[in-house]
């Protein structure tokens, strides 16, 4: 006979000393946790309402504009400084971290309108409705020197005065020129005064520029005739031109696929172009219930950031058809300008209210160093919200979002008025002979035309 | 003949090629694959193909490190009783392997004698480390299994009928006399469950934190034992039965009554899952198989049947009495009548369950609960004179997981752990006959066939036939109206049904249109069709 039985010796499976860590035996067998996926579902719904309950994005306001704020710009070579302009002509670099003041650039008459720096963070561009350009060298500010009390101010180290006021101005990407729009595109160097090149495409005045990040000579602009024109610095003319039902607010280039371009529509849509093919939008994102005044890509290239008139700020996949996040709060008004910080993991608004808001770029992310095991549980967290996030119960807890009253009624009643939309052509195409009424999808129906 | 010999202890010595342990892993990493992998061919959506491809081959790693750390980093072995010669192992004594194992082995054989307070009922909490002994006279008391010291006793002096832990080993219920009762490990009484009545038999559900109750009117009870509301109160019916079984793999609640049927029941419905006649008698005992599939029941039909519960069918069917069943952790059946005790065993994994041992106690003693403790090759036994407990090498599962359930743990982990059992508790929802169902996709249903469709139709219209009409006050209850309403009652059954058949008429004529048009009708005749607007 040969018999053995389960022996085990207590010391072999507890601790000798009080200082000595538990000992931590596995078994996987599936058999010894009996329901794990009913276990692991319960998990995932616990997560989702974590995740809601550590939904808290505002970290903070900065204030200290006396006006609206009407453009920002992020210093490339800097992660905590941004640069923002009002209404009243006030330029201020702000310390993202400490919230405050950096120094301020006194000197434009009447609203600031573009705001732009050049690559390496050195110069900043700033031009106006007062018609000039200024151009100021940013000081190197170390945190202790930025203190409440002295904040310094700087002299613009040059001024170009030139005809008509200004609506916009960005920076080439790594190179010495920049592009100011206003009744036409100029371009601009850092030594002239005199624009080096002027592009006209019509009559009306151009409200927004943005230069390609991948492809440093070519450059976007929107007008307020309803168009998108594509520039090539390279050439004499510009290449093409797109005109839509509504006017394009602002538009910004994906920096992952520099091919690809958003635009802020006057209508609260987004409409993301791929540049070789206007005809069609790649995608339409919509949720806002007004005119969408500005668009910031992620340096991820994954998700931008949209502020709007509706006085809410939203996120959005650069695929997703509808936002994933929306910000608000009571005291945030008209939003003008927005940025995401240059590790993507901030937003900045700034709105009508002369404040500028901080915020997560994922709402319920842990801020702050996160040890290893609580990372770990993070990560488990989304493994498994990942894992059931088709299911009705998890979908439905992560996709709700509070709104704001006139928020929820207008969305209410624009889709009350698409759906209305909807039905009478339904009708009007059921009751007509086939084939004579055609339907446009929404990704083309908004366009007009495109000129080359 | 002696090169032979030598050659045989060569192989036998060789160390395993590669080829031998792999193989090996491979047939481990079945159990960690939980199933077979999806069908990815079917699939047309490319990306969705790629992206479960690498999900699949992802379960495989895992799968694969899971059977790695079973062959090699598991720190013990699960016992074995083998016969040599002519022996047989149901022949081998408890005393003789008492000598063949080592001293701390051979204590866990005990006898407990306790003639005045009768029949015992036992419970082990999930580690196995903790034991709640209930006499039927009113004894009930906690006993540390590896110590082997009595952790609090006491006399409640009214009738015990069963005892079972809550999820850990500070609380237990007792169903006495009237009602059952919560008490903390030190004997305080926390609860009195007035709304339960006389209970008979108690089971908790360890991951839905339920308290499971059947008293003496045949109604069973749930009841959250974390927020204290009653999830299900549900009668059952078939009159008053003492054999309940949790099927510890899906929660779901079984009972074993007296007409031979075995019903199975879910919190969330008043209705059993599943009713089956098992046996030609009164059912006497009930057991389930951790992994779910084989259900033991015995009845007094001098049966015992061993059914698969995927399909609902016999897979065998014994000889013999049995007051009590228990399945242990690796699949070993004890069969209690009397004082004659008897495990079988599967050999073979084609469960095709045989003699495995067999212990009888002092005559007279009557077996009234086999429970085999987890996590070690030790049977408890209640009985009418107090509890034993004997050696089953091969029951418990060797290796234990500290996370699930450990013999070893301390206060601390034990609060970590009941914390994190409460933020997992599963909602009453979760209990059902196909636990694995969770988070999958309802199919797809498929129109139903013109004769199912008929079925249908012929079930709703013999419906309404033999629907009752109440009866009305005079004047309002004339012949003529009574057969009026029962024709309406008729129409209404039968409109959906010809709505649809009209529709789908409609359809078929307007699709038959479709294909004339589409067809080239010769030259001369094309005139005459019907113009296509222009567009």
């Amino acid at each position: 006979m040969k018999v053995k039985v389960i022996s085990r010796s207590v010391d072999e499976f507890t601790r000798e000393r009080s200082q000595d860590l538990q000992r931590v035996f596995r078994n996987y067998d599936p058999s010894l946790r009996p329901q794990e996926k009913a276990v692991e579902y319960v998990r995932a719904l616990n997560a989702v309402k974590l995740d809601k309950i550590f939904a808290r994005p505002f970290i903070g306001a900065l204030d200290g504009h006396i006006d609206a704020i009407s453009c920002m710009t992020k210093n490339p070579s800097q992660l905590k400084g941004i640069f923002s302009g009002s209404m009243d002509g006030d330029i201020r670099l702000w310390d993202l971290a400490s919230r405050q003041t950096v120094c301020q650039f006194p000197g434009h008459q009447g609203a600031v309108r573009g705001l732009t720096a050049s690559t390496d963070g050195k110069v900043l561009v700033s031009c106006g409705t007062d018609a000039c350009i200024r151009l100021w060298n940013v000081p190197n500010t170390s945190p202790v020197e930025s203190d409440n009390s002295t904040k310094s101010t700087v002299e613009p180290a040059s001024v170009f005065v030139w005809k008509n006021a200004f609506w916009g101005v960005d920076h080439q990407w790594d190179g010495e020129l920049f592009a100011t729009v206003g009744a036409q595109v100029d371009i601009w160097n850092h030594n002239r005064s005199q624009p080096i090149n002027s592009f006209e495409w019509g009559t009306d005045t151009v409200i927004s520029v943005r230069f390609n990040p991948g492809e440093p000579n070519i450059l976007a602009t929107s007008a307020s005739d309803r168009s998108i024109i594509l520039y090539d610095l390279r050439m004499a003319s510009p290449v093409r031109k797109m005109i839509m039902m509504t006017k394009t607010n602002s538009l910004c280039w994906n920096p992952m696929e520099p091919i690809n371009f958003t635009a802020a529509n006057e209508d609260g849509n987004c409409y993301s172009y791929d540049t070789r093919k206007l005809d069609e939008a790649k995608c339409v994102h919509k949720d806002h219930v007004s005119a969408v005044m500005d668009i910031d890509y992620s340096p991820t290239g994954r998700e931008f950031v949209t502020g709007s008139y509706d006085r809410t700020v939203r996120l959005f996949q650069y695929n997703g058809g509808h936002s994933k996040e929306i910000y608000h709060t009571k005291r945030m008004q008209r939003v003008f300008c927005v940025k995401f910080s240059g590790d993507g993991s901030y937003v900045i608004s700034g709105s009508d209210d002369t404040n500028l808001r901080i915020w997560k770029a994922k709402a319920s992310e842990q801020l702050g160093v996160i040890l290893p095991r609580e990372r770990k549980k993070h990560d488990y967290h989304e493994a498994v919200k990942k894992r059931y996030k088709h299911l009705p119960e998890v979908n439905r807890i992560a996709r709700h979002r509070h709104l704001p009253r006139p928020i929820f009624k207008a969305s209410a009643l624009l889709r009350v008025m698409t759906d209305a939309k909807k039905r009478k052509e339904d009708k009007r195409k059921a009751h007509s002979a086939p084939g004579s009424i055609t339907t446009q999808p929404l990704r083309r129906r908004r366009i007009i035309k495109e000129v080359e | 003949m002696g090169k032979t010999e030598e050659n045989d202890a060569l192989t036998k010595n060789k160390p395993p090629t590669e080829k031998d342990i792999l193989a090996e892993l491979e047939l481990k990493m079945k159990k960690y694959l939980r199933g077979e992998s999806a069908n990815l061919e079917v699939l047309k959506d490319k990306k969705l193909k790629g992206q479960l491809a690498v999900k699949e081959q992802l379960y495989g790693k895992s799968a694969q490190a899971a059977a790695k750390a079973e062959k090699w980093l598991m720190p013990s072995e699960g016992g074995y009783l083998e016969a040599e010669g002519l022996e047989k192992t149901w022949r081998i004594k408890q005393e003789t392997i008492a000598h063949e194992v080592d001293i701390s082995s051979s204590r866990k054989q005990y006898d407990i004698i306790l003639p005045e307070l009768g029949p015992y009922t036992l419970d082990f909490t999930s580690s196995g480390r903790y034991m709640a002994v209930g006499g039927r006279k009113g004894h009930l008391g906690i006993v540390d299994m590896i110590n082997l010291s009595l952790i609090r006793e006491l006399q409640v002096r009214e009738t015990v009928r069963d005892v079972v832990f809550l999820h850990n080993e500070l609380f237990f219920a007792a169903a006495q006399k009237k009602y059952p009762y919560i008490y903390n490990r030190e004997g305080t009484e926390l609860h009195c469950l007035k709304e339960h009545g006389p209970v008979l038999r108690l089971q908790f559900l360890k991951n839905h934190f339920l308290l499971a109750t059947l008293n003496k009117f045949g109604q069973l009870r749930y009841q959250d034992v974390t927020m204290g509301s009653m999830v299900g109160n549900f009668r059952t019916g078939l009159g008053r039965t003492d054999v309940m079984q949790v099927n510890p793999f899906n929660g779901v609640v079984s009972l074993g009554h007296s007409g031979g049927t075995v019903t199975m029941w879910k919190p969330t419905s008043s209705a059993p899952l599943i009713k089956m006649l098992c046996h030609q008698g009164p059912v006497s005992a009930l057991a389930f198989h951790s992994n779910g599939h084989l259900m033991a029941t015995a009845g007094k039909d001098k049966k015992v049947k061993l059914w698969d519960l995927r399909k609902f069918e016999v897979l065998q069917t014994l000889p013999g009495h049995a007051n009590t069943l228990d399945f242990s952790q690796k699949g070993l059946l004890a069969c209690g009548n009397g004082s004659l005790i008897q495990v079988l065993r599967d050999v073979s994994g084609t469960q095709n369950y045989s003699r495995y041992m067999t212990h009888s106690m002092v005559k007279g003693y009557q077996v009234g609960k086999l429970i085999f403790r987890p996590y070690e090759d030790v049977l408890g036994i209640g009985h009418s004179t107090g509890w034993s407990s004997i050696l089953i090498p091969g029951a418990g599962e060797p290796n234990f997981d500290s996370w699930v359930a450990n013999p070893f743990e301390t206060s601390k982990q034990r609060r970590e752990k009941e914390i994190r059992a409460l933020l997992d508790k599963l909602p009453p929802e979760t209990i059902m006959l196909n636990p694995s169902k969770i988070g999958t996709v309802k199919p797809k249903r498929e129109k139903p066939t013109k004769q199912e469709r008929e079925a249908e139709v012929e079930a709703a219209v013999e419906a309404a036939k033999g629907m009752k009409l109440k009866k009305k006050t005079k004047g309002r209850n004339k012949p003529g109206k009574r057969v009026q309403k029962k024709q309406e009652a008729l129409s209404r059954v039968k409109r959906p049904y010809l709505e649809q058949k009209i529709q789908e008429e409609e359809n078929m004529s307007r699709k038959k249109q479709k294909t004339s048009e589409g067809v080239e009708l010769p030259k001369s005749l094309q005139r005459f069709a019907r113009k296509k607007a222009s567009s």
